[in-house]
């Protein structure tokens, strides 16, 4: 078999997502590609938390509905995941939880296994491995390095679970679907969070301010973590409106500050969003979607915030849109938005999602090499400092207190060159021109940035549209079925070229987005462009790659 | 440094009478002082202003600023200080801004102790926005959202500095400008936060003169350490029955800053590409 996908199920606090990640290192150890959808509820514990990994010897981004290996720590799981089963599947449970199981199905005591060998009652999960590995046919050797490596504590006791189930499956007799060794490159396996965080630490970030909030706080515990090998400081204020402002101030002293949120959080910013664009203060906002409106679902996913982004706060100012795609896009973008966010002195907005923020995907650093130099411009120290000096391509010179000599005011209000506040009907005009005028120097240097790309079948002349997280859906699907597939990866300002280029002798667009209107389709007829049908999922979960090929199915019939 | 060189070329715009102008000529003598004496240079001051009228003083001293949004003076303040411990950072806020929009944001910063200086021009009504009540309005108070009477009493805001973990926390009058120097200097010089009410009168909306001249009074032999008599005295009087009103330092006590905790983290990496690797090697 060319790919694999395992799932393994239990309730909140069974260390699911653990077991899923031990997995997938197994198969990294194997020479596969990696994807690991993770999906759990708003809650700590109980409820049904649920992991599907998939392996591919082929680069993949998303998740498909049949699974190969069903791993169940209780009943609910496979209650639920019957359906996923194939008539090659295997299914291993506890049969110290599991009453009623599948026909041809694996139990194994694993609550007794664990106790036996003195361990922690969420050890199951290592005995539930080691009968999937054993299944697998993945040797001994290698499951043992892995779990060394990722089980911190009661390594031995841990060991010996992994040991009983690994063994008690190769005892059961039966053919089973064996793991070969491919040839994918071993890649770290982590989440779009974690790139972000390494993206905008290559970017040379010195500060990331948050309140937490599902599904973007892995970014601010990555940071938080991080803070004392990359020397930066992590600050975490009483609301979202403190985040902002703080994030504000630590740029106004030249320190190079990211931030981050999900829509309800993002709401609070807006007014800071808005200050940054009349006071010039470079930012970069993660604002990972999750679904909505208000509360929604906050555990799950969604491509619902794209027009909010793109419009939020009073007035009009220059922003940057950016949505990564994939793992390698988080890394690229988050290390080149700070750069153009300092460069042009604007607030920049790294848009994910619940599916990019929190799955987690073989991360190649090869395909994320090439980050542009792009450096601020700084005051020489000479004349008098104006913070908001004009010049001919709106970007005037930074200082940062102290600097004798210099006066730094940064101004929210309309402002002379000085920044000293003005109501003067021409000065107001000259700082829209200003903004305007950054726009401008801003488009002309994404000319040069790979600001959208393109998969698939590139003659083909049906394309897919896609943005965020479902590039990898789209691109994989687009590939099966000889589709043309265009991301368009910078959403503001709109790369209209390039977008014109992507999709030049196509004939008919279908656009695939998480939400229920249609938001990428939106924003193209603003540029003139048309998306002919609409491919939407918008019960906040993720399109399988099953899903997608039913859809195009459906629509290209 | 002549107070003089502070000023700039913007047009004053606030009205004659206004208590804005004893704080702003409070302030530019401190900060030239400082600056002379070499204990705070004035390339390392920051002036960070909400909106409203008291916001204008940014405009009015030539001196590093931010003038940001309604309410959120505290937060920018914070993050330059985090960013940069060698600022000092001062917030000019009005009452509006302060204590109904941002009250957060000023409990926080008492609670972790940051250490910037919180100048609040509290006249206890809005002025730019021509007369409405403010937190620290007195019950009763007539204005254009409550014609009939504000119907509940004012917060006392620094018992609610104090409540939070306040290191310094004093209240000015802006008529008595000697006193004001004096505790600015103080409240900018304290290693913490520090929080000053000033009793600012707003000439045309709120006039409040004759109220406190008679009834204001100097701290005297009162030891600012003393917890329990600061907390006597905050209690004195409530901002809305007519008691006594102590001016002065009530509270001042020497403890950690938040800033501190950040001390270590201002290198730069040098071998990024390297650490990143590195990081990255424990997820295979």
């Amino acid at each position: 078999m060319d790919e694999f996908s395992v799932l393994v199920g239990g309730r909140a606090g069974d260390g699911i997502n653990e077991a899923g990640m031990i997995i997938a290192r197994l198969f990294n150890q194997l020479g596969y590609c990696l994807y690991q959808y993770l999906d759990y509820p708003s809650l700590i514990r109980g409820g049904h938390n649920f992991t599907i990994v998939r392996a591919s010897g082929e680069k993949i981004g998303a998740h498909r509905d049949e699974v190969d290996f069903l791993l169940a720590l209780n009943q609910e799981t496979i209650d639920r995941h019957e359906w996923r089963l194939k008539e090659t599947s295997v299914v291993i449970y506890d049969s110290d939880e599991v009453k009623s199981p599948v026909a041809g199905g694996f139990g194994l005591p694993l609550k007794t296994m664990a106790k036996e060998a003195g361990a922690p009652a969420i050890a199951r999960n290592t005995g539930l491995i080691g009968a999937f590995s054993g299944a697998a046919g993945i040797e001994w050797e290698v499951l043992e390095e892995v779990l060394r490596k990722e089980i911190p504590q009661s390594i031995d006791e841990n060991l010996e679970v992994a040991r009983r189930g690994h063994d008690g499956i190769e005892g059961g007799g039966r053919e089973m679907l064996k793991v070969e060794r491919r040839s994918y490159p071993c890649c770290p396996v982590i989440t779009g969070n974690e790139l972000i965080g390494l993206g905008l630490l290559r970017g040379g970030l010195d500060a990331y301010v948050a309140y937490p909030m599902t599904p973007s706080s892995g970014v601010l515990h990555f940071l938080a973590k991080a803070a004392d090998e990359f020397s930066i400081k992590v600050v975490h204020p009483e609301n979202e409106i403190a985040v902002i402002l703080m994030a504000q101030g630590f740029a106004y002293a030249g320190k190079r500050t990211a931030l981050g949120t999900s829509g309800g959080g993002f709401c609070l910013m807006t007014e800071g969003m808005s200050l940054a664009g009349m006071a010039e203060m470079p930012l970069v906002v993660v604002v990972s979607m999750r679904a909505g409106p208000s509360t929604g679902v906050p555990t799950y996913t969604a491509q619902s915030d794209l027009h909010f982004v793109m419009n939020a706060g009073q007035g009009e100012f220059t922003r940057l849109v950016i949505a990564p795609g994939d793992t390698e896009q988080a890394f690229y973008w988050s290390a080149t938005s700070l750069s153009l966010a300092w460069k042009y002195q604007i607030p920049a907005i790294l848009l994910s999602d619940k599916t990019l923020s929190e799955s987690a995907y073989s991360f190649n650093l090869v395909e994320a090499r090439d980050i542009p130099e792009i450096r601020p411009v700084l005051a020489d120290g000479e004349d008098d400092y104006r913070r908001y000096l004009r010049t001919d391509d709106g970007i005037s010179p930074l200082a940062f207190p102290p600097m004798p000599g210099a006066v730094v005011k940064a101004n929210g209000y309309a402002h002379l060159e000085s920044g000293i506040t003005t109501e003067d009907a021409g000065e107001v005009k000259a700082v829209q021109d200003k903004s305007l005028l950054k726009e401008k120097s801003l488009k002309k240097e994404l000319d040069g940035l790979p600001a959208v790309k393109t998969y698939g079948s590139k003659g083909s002349s049906t394309a897919l549209l896609c943005w965020g997280s479902n590039k990898g859906v789209c691109a994989e699907v687009g590939e099966k079925f000889g589709l043309r597939v265009v991301q368009p990866v910078v959403l503001n300002p709109f790369p209209t070229t390039k977008f014109e280029e992507a999709l030049r002798d196509v004939e008919r667009t279908i656009s695939v987005e998480t939400n229920s209107t249609g938001q990428l389709a939106r924003l193209i007829r603003c540029y003139g462009f048309e998306a002919d049908d609409l491919i939407l999922k918008y019960d906040s979960r993720p399109f399988s790659v099953d899903d997608l090929e039913k859809k195009i199915e459906e629509v290209t019939r | 440094m002549n107070p003089k060189d502070l000023g700039t070329t913007a047009p004053n715009t606030w009205c004659p009478g206004c208590g804005n102008f004893a704080i702003l000529n409070a302030i530019k003598p401190v900060l030239a002082d400082l600056d002379e004496e070499g204990l705070v240079p004035i390339e390392k001051v920051v002036l960070v202003s909400g909106i409203g009228c008291h916001a204008k003083i940014i405009d009015y001293v030539n001196a590093n600023s931010f003038y940001t949004i309604h309410g959120r003076t505290i937060p920018v303040a914070t993050g330059i200080k985090l960013a940069n411990p060698d600022l000092t950072v001062i917030c000019f806020a009005g009452d509006g801004d302060a204590y109904a929009e941002g009250l957060d944001h000023l409990i926080f910063a008492a609670k972790r102790n940051v250490d910037i200086t919180a100048i609040i021009h509290d006249n206890r009504v809005y002025g730019l926005t021509t007369g409405q009540y403010t937190p620290t309005s007195p019950s009763g108070f007539v204005g254009r959202s409550t014609p009939e009477g504000l119907k509940v009493p004012p917060i006392n805001p620094l018992e609610i500095v104090s409540a939070s973990g306040g290191t310094f926390v004093a209240r000015g009058y802006s008529h008595g400008i000697e006193l004001l120097k004096e505790v600015f200097r103080e409240a900018i010089l304290h290693r913490g936060f520090s929080f000053v009410d000033v009793l600012q009168v707003c000439a045309t909306f709120f006039n409040l003169y004759d109220y406190y001249n008679e009834r204001v009074y100097t701290l005297e032999e009162h030891d600012p350490q003393d917890r329990a008599r600061a907390e006597e005295k905050m209690k004195e009087w409530d901002y809305d029955s007519d008691g006594p009103v102590p001016l002065g330092i009530f509270y001042r006590e020497e403890a950690p800053t938040f800033g501190d905790n950040f001390a270590k983290y201002n290198s730069k990496i040098t071998d990024m590409d390297g650490r990143i690797r590195k990081t990255l090697e424990s997820y295979i």
